[in-house]
């Protein structure tokens, strides 16, 4: 079917054929991790270009144009910079969380992407809890950005920390929500049935009715809010903290962060793409019967649209304060989301689903 | 009784933290000691002195032409208006009458330096607020006026077109129609910055109601410019005390009682139109005449003290000077409105969070040389 399914058939056949079963199942984990780790290392690097194009596209300017044609290498050669760049710290830090610290943000948004239903058969992990799982290991970034804070012995890191303790923590109750209430109408956490559900049905932001279109805007208002980017950027807000928690990070460390935020903008609208715009379906079924067309092109188009609105958002709005930031979370979005869950059991009590 | 207890149990301690020298919204180099109890503010400290540069010893030692361009680095962004409030400070000391040509011009070129001294505030205040685009808006209409500028004195920002008696040069023969076309460019986009910022309401939330100062404070602490305005207190020197050509021009005197940053903003902004109407009034009959009355080489002011007050783009600018008849004054004093604007900073930021304060920062548009001087 797929030309990718045919190239790892391949060499999955070819690996169980020169070694015993579990060394091949081992290097065939290995291979699958390195070529995810691969991927997303240059995807990251490639959404922070386009990130800065977008910027430079709102902001009447040309953006990075130099390194290559359109500037495509730019953010290769910024890699290549922070790579060579000095690991310098302050005095007095507690140096075994401040070295742990950007691992646990980078290796969160790393272990969730393998999940991720590209296509029917790019998908690492298949696993029947797939959006729980998803959820629930993007959410142990935080702790990475509180040790950051926290370990760094800096005033201004401390408070971003602590901002984004109170942000990551609230927010977290208005995605996991808005993911119930879609997870109802489809009555599957595997990422995979979530999906094939909206081959029939149609995408689950027309199959939902009202409920469905309110879940969208809960979850891209709190998702937003989770991946610490504009309006919600008050984690880093450099005109009040500076940079916040990675004021006193250099070189890769840094760029972990930074790599961070940009993958988890990947996951967040990835989750958007799977619960509301039907994944890797075509719209419309259009190309639905022709076999060889890769399905991975719709996902990765669907997952770019909603990133290009979350970057809309960082270039247009200004930053919460951040009582105002617990105000929205606790005193609006979350009853409008207990209320909406409800609304949701009706209607598919009721059976008024399309 | 259990609330003392809890206190007792939880105790939570009060931190200083250094906000500046060197903090993206000091805007340059003032150095802010925030007493801090989590995100709430309980005092804050200016500390100034970081750019000192002693322009007002320097003064001493400098004759009268010179003094003018020393006055450039005071408020970079209205140079023009500190440049013209000395010169008119010197003009009354000798008793000369520019011509009518030179008033007009000072008059057009003061509210052009005004309006690109506010457009860069209207992106800063976004920037401040987290909205990075703003900036760009800003300097794109800046541009025209710098272009502008720079054609016609050959400076884009400290641009010293102002001496004694007149100014230094005639205007470009191109002055009068990019002045058009920017106001018709300028028209177009203003409404732009408010749809993109006024009406947002983040932004709204974000200064309505915060950092209120009221009318008697701001009398008291001598708050003037947009920020006396924006509290209800009717400051502005171009109506009070008119100069240059300022009594020939109608316009209207921004103001806001509601005294807090959102009040500051929006005099900002209505100023700007204000501005405009100003240079749309003159711009069409400048009249001909000299663009210089002659003063001697070497300019020698009676014995006497003289002050000129003028509004610069922050509030009012005084130019005091002490001359004992010699060719260097005895004592000169600028007194800067950045100075009397940020001793309210503390009164009014009491008890609000960090990102009040830098909202109301950006709402007082303070420029650290002309506090420090």
């Amino acid at each position: 079917m797929n030309i990718p399914l045919n190239i790892t058939k391949t060499i999955h056949d070819w690996l169980f054929s020169i070694m015993p079963e579990g060394v091949a199942t081992v290097t065939e984990w290995v291979i699958v991790a390195a070529a995810y780790l691969a991927l997303f290392a240059v995807a990251g690097l490639y959404l922070v270009l386009l990130e800065r194009k977008v910027a430079a596209w709102f902001q009447l300017r040309l953006g990075p144009n130099r390194v290559g044609p359109w500037g495509i290498f730019q953010t290769m050669a910024d890699a290549l910079k922070l790579v060579s760049k000095e690991l310098t710290s302050n005095a007095n830090i507690d140096k075994f969380l401040y070295n742990l610290a950007p691992y646990f943000v980078i290796l969160s948004s790393l272990i969730a992407i393998g999940v991720f239903p590209f296509s029917r058969q790019f998908q690492a992990l298949d696993i029947n809890i797939g959006i729980f799982f998803l959820f629930a290991v993007s959410s142990i970034g935080v702790i990475g950005i509180l040790l950051a804070g926290w370990s760094s012995n800096n005033k201004f890191a401390m408070i971003g920390a602590m901002r984004s303790g109170l942000q990551t923590i609230s927010y977290e109750l208005s995605v996991g929500l808005s993911m119930l209430t879609m997870v109802l109408l489809t009555g599957s956490l595997q990422l995979s049935e979530i999906i094939e559900v909206q081959r029939t049905g149609g995408w689950l932001i027309l199959q939902g009715h009202i409920p469905a279109i309110i879940a969208f805007m809960i979850f891209m208002i709190a998702g937003t809010a989770e991946t610490n980017r504009a309006p919600f950027d008050l984690v880093e807000a450099e005109s009040e903290l500076g940079a916040g928690f990675h004021t006193e990070y250099s070189g890769m460390k840094f760029a972990y962060f930074f790599l961070a935020e940009f993958i988890n903008m990947f996951i967040i609208a990835s989750i958007a793409v799977v619960l509301f715009f039907g994944g890797w379906l075509s719209p419309f079924g259009i190309t639905d019967d022709i076999t060889w067309f890769p399905e991975t092109i719709w996902f990765v188009i669907k997952v770019l649209g909603i990133i290009f609105l979350m970057m809309w958002f960082r270039w247009t709005f200004p930053r919460l304060r951040v009582d105002q930031l617990l105000t929205l979370e606790w005193k609006y979005l979350l009853p409008i989301n207990l209320v909406n869950l409800v609304l949701m059991a009706i209607i598919i009590w009721l059976n008024w689903t399309i | 009784m259990v609330e003392k207890e809890i206190e007792n149990k939880m105790k939570t301690e009060e931190y200083f933290v250094n906000m500046g020298p060197q903090h993206p919204a000091a805007h340059g180099v003032l150095r802010l000691l925030l007493t801090i109890d989590g995100e709430i503010i309980k005092n804050v400290d200016p500390d100034l002195g970081y750019i000192h540069r002693s322009i007002e010893k320097m003064c001493e030692r400098d004759s009268y032409q010179q003094i003018v361009h020393l006055t450039d680095r005071m408020d970079y962004l209205s140079s023009h208006i500190n440049n013209e409030a000395v010169c008119l400070a010197v003009e009354k000391g000798l008793d000369i009458e520019v011509s009518d040509r030179v008033k007009v011009i000072r008059t057009i070129v003061s509210e052009l330096t005004r309006l690109a001294s506010h457009q860069l505030w209207w992106g800063v205040i976004g920037m401040d607020l987290g909205a990075l685009t703003t900036y760009f808006y800003a300097f794109r209409d800046r541009e025209y006026i710098n272009d502008i500028f720079e054609e016609t004195c050959g400076a884009r920002l400290t641009m010293n077109y102002n001496i004694p008696g007149g100014l230094m040069f005639d205007i470009h023969p191109n002055f009068v129609n990019r002045v058009k076309e920017f106001l018709v460019h300028f028209k177009t986009k203003l409404p732009e910055y408010d749809r993109l910022l006024t009406g947002n309401v983040i932004f709204q939330k974000r200064t309505k109601g915060v950092g209120v100062l009221t009318k008697e404070d701001a009398i008291s602490y001598g708050a003037t410019g947009p920020v006396g305005r924006g509290s209800g207190f009717a400051c502005d020197v171009r109506k009070t005390h008119p100069y240059s050509a300022y009594d020939r021009v109608e316009f209207k005197e921004a103001l806001f009682t509601e005294g807090d940053s959102l009040a500051r903003y929006k005099v900002r902004i209505m100023e700007m139109w204000e501005s405009m109407s100003i240079i749309d009034q003159l711009i069409d009959n400048i009249p001909e005449g000299d663009i210089k009355t002659p003063t001697k080489a070497v300019i020698k002011l009676p014995k006497g003290e003289f002050y000129q007050r003028v509004e610069a783009a922050r509030g009012e600018l005084g130019v005091y000077i002490n001359s004992t008849g010699t060719k260097n004054p005895y004592r000169v004093k600028f007194r800067s409105s950045g100075f009397s604007n940020l001793s309210v900073l503390n009164h009014i930021t009491k008890g609000a969070k960090i990102a009040d304060l830098v909202a109301t920062m950006a709402s007082f548009d303070f420029v650290i040389p002309d506090i420090d001087r």
